[in-house]
């Protein structure tokens, strides 16, 4: 073996710091020696994916090292689970579901991990700093965090999150080293317009596309003329990191490490250069419509998590407007979120126009909707991505107003004036 | 006839089982049923397949970071690959195996080929793979 140990890692794989540790620990040293690591390194935050209740394995996994006594040595927030802990009556979830993905959620939190219960842990106060070595799970928020703040983690999977939480380390390999960070493809927006580039219906589309391009590689977009909102580039990370395995999206003029394309490359030279075309963003757009025909059974918004700025930006849209009865119309956030959002005066608005509001979860994540829901429409490509795999349901992509509107009309209503050739 | 391509164990084990190969990478969640071990993405080419008990062939995982916990959930309910063969070090599918392992002592070998050996595989070859890592073609049962 020739991984370097300090002796405190040495320490932990004894079980000096009890058989929870120690389980973590030989996890991390496997991965570690198949990784390829010299070394372990320090992780200064961790945010645990393995939370989410998956079946019978996760509960176990979760519960064993609960009952081992594991607690996590850095601060560590939780990412969805698995239940809307206090709502899930409201919806289709099997009680027999609710409890043990309940169960898993207080297994977690009995390891010191904080309940933020959210996928957008990067709109939290746990927001990481830039160049802070974390160990991230989630892959929109692994990809927001390396991208939008330049913080550092590799795609930690389930079950390796919560060992690194626990242990304090990581193999010190891939997006932890910053020889590793530099672009890999150079992405062109060749005839993207600056009115495309304002819209938000513009960033989940050229995310789904860039994830599509570049699979496991870094890419470095060049061409962007306006500096895109949070939100924006939240949807474009969450498309990237669903279509594709991305890690790290460099955006020159946008995000940290990319202040030139030179600086994004570490001046080395791409591997490949793609053409971003109006074409090939209309042709990405149409592969997040799986749905044919105006049907439609449900709107839900809010994978990321809606924030409190699209919670300000819906409120206005929603005012004086009611859905049609034959669709219903959902939001998933977060708890803190949410909170916010019902103190600003945004929720009532969504009250009003009968939509309803999960937290702690997501469509995806728990079994909440029933089956007669058969087609989606949603402004995000990853439940655009997902869903009719997970969901066994056709989707239909669109902007925020276009759901709004459809919700309203009670059919598939989207404005194709942006997308015209 | 045999004919034996050397891999890397990323997690070692012995396996035998009919070949499911794609070029494309896959996301076990949203991916892969753990009850059936049906793949079910419907944009992947494999989108209907089973793969539970062959051995599964592809790039890589991709995408979420949940693809270990339904492979886990999957080994525990016998739906697993028997093996699964990449043509890239992947971590997702080796930690599966991994804590697969620390629960269940019940690992699925986890191989990497050189990327020019991963071509040669197809779809309905009998494979049987070695704890040091070579994978052997059973030749005679190629379709």
């Amino acid at each position: 073996m020739n991984l370097k140990m300090s002796a405190n890692d040495r320490a932990q794989l004894a079980g000096e710091r009890g058989p929870a540790a120690q389980m973590a620990m030989r996890i991390i040293v496997r991965m570690a020696e198949i990784c390829g690591a010299d070394s372990l390194m320090d992780i200064t935050g961790a945010h645990i994916d393995s939370a989410l209740f998956q079946g019978e394995a996760t509960l176990e996994f979760a519960e064993r090292l609960a009952g081992l006594g594991a607690k996590v040595v850095v601060p560590t927030t939780l990412n969805v689970s698995g239940v809307d802990e206090r709502g899930w009556r409201e919806w289709a979830t099997p009680p027999e579901w609710a409890e043990k993905a309940r169960r898993q959620m207080v297994a977690y939190q009995s390891m010191g991990a904080a309940p933020t219960w959210t996928c957008a842990p990067y709109q939290t106060e746990w927001k990481p700093k830039f160049g802070q070595q974390i160990a991230w799970g989630e892959s929109n928020a692994i990809c927001f965090a390396n991208s939008v703040i330049g913080a550092r983690t590799e795609r930690y999977p389930d079950l390796m999150d919560i060992c690194a939480a626990i242990t304090g380390r990581v193999p010190a390999v891939g997006l932890h080293l910053t020889e590793n960070r530099a672009g890999q493809i150079l992405m062109r927006l060749a005839d993207v317009p600056r009115r495309a580039q304002e819209d938000d219906e513009f960033y989940p589309v050229l995310g789904h596309l860039i994830g599509r391009i570049a699979q496991d590689r870094i890419p470095v977009i060049e061409g962007l003329v306006v500096a895109p909102a949070e939100d924006q580039l939240k949807a474009l990370c969450a498309a990237t990191a669903s279509s594709g395995a991305v890690a790290l999206i460099h955006l020159v003029g946008v995000t940290p490490e990319a202040p030139t394309r030179e600086a994004a490359f570490q001046n080395r030279s791409p591997e490949r250069i793609v053409e971003v075309t109006m074409e090939s963003l209309r042709e990405a757009r149409r592969e997040l419509t799986t749905a044919e025909g105006e049907k439609l059974d449900l709107v839900v918004l809010g994978s990321p998590h809606f924030s409190l700025a699209e919670f300000k930006k819906l409120a206005p849209m929603l005012e004086g407007k009611r859905r049609h009865d034959n669709v219903q119309f959902l939001i998933t956030s977060s708890r803190l979120m949410t909170e916010l959002a019902d103190k600003a005066g945004y929720i009532e608005p969504l009250e009003q126009f009968g939509g309803k509001l999960t937290v702690d979860t997501c469509i995806l994540t728990t079994p909440m909707l029933h089956p007669e829901i058969k087609t989606l429409m949603t402004n995000s490509a990853k439940y655009a991505y997902y869903s009719p795999g997970l969901l066994n349901a056709q989707v239909v992509f669109g902007k925020l107003d276009d759901c709004v509107r459809s919700a309203v009309a009670g059919r598939v209503v989207r404005d194709e004036s942006l997308w015209r050739e | 006839m045999e004919r034996v391509i050397q891999g890397r164990a990323l997690v070692a084990g012995e396996a035998e089982g009919e070949a499911l190969v794609t070029d494309q990478p896959l996301s076990f969640w949203g991916g892969y049923d753990q009850r059936t071990g049906e793949i079910i993405d419907r944009r992947h080419p494999l989108s209907g397949q089973i793969a539970a008990g062959r051995v599964l062939a592809l790039p890589a995982s991709r995408g979420s970071s949940t693809t270990t916990a339904v492979l886990l959930e999957a080994v525990k309910l016998g739906k697993a690959p028997a093996a699964i063969v990449t043509s890239a070090v992947d971590h997702f599918f080796s930690l599966a195996s991994i804590v697969a392992d620390e629960m269940y002592r019940k690992p699925i070998p986890i191989i990497a080929l050189a990327p020019e050996d991963f071509t040669t595989l197809r779809t309905g070859q009998r494979l049987r793979i070695r704890r040091d890592g070579a994978l052997i073609v059973l030749t005679g049962c190629v379709l």
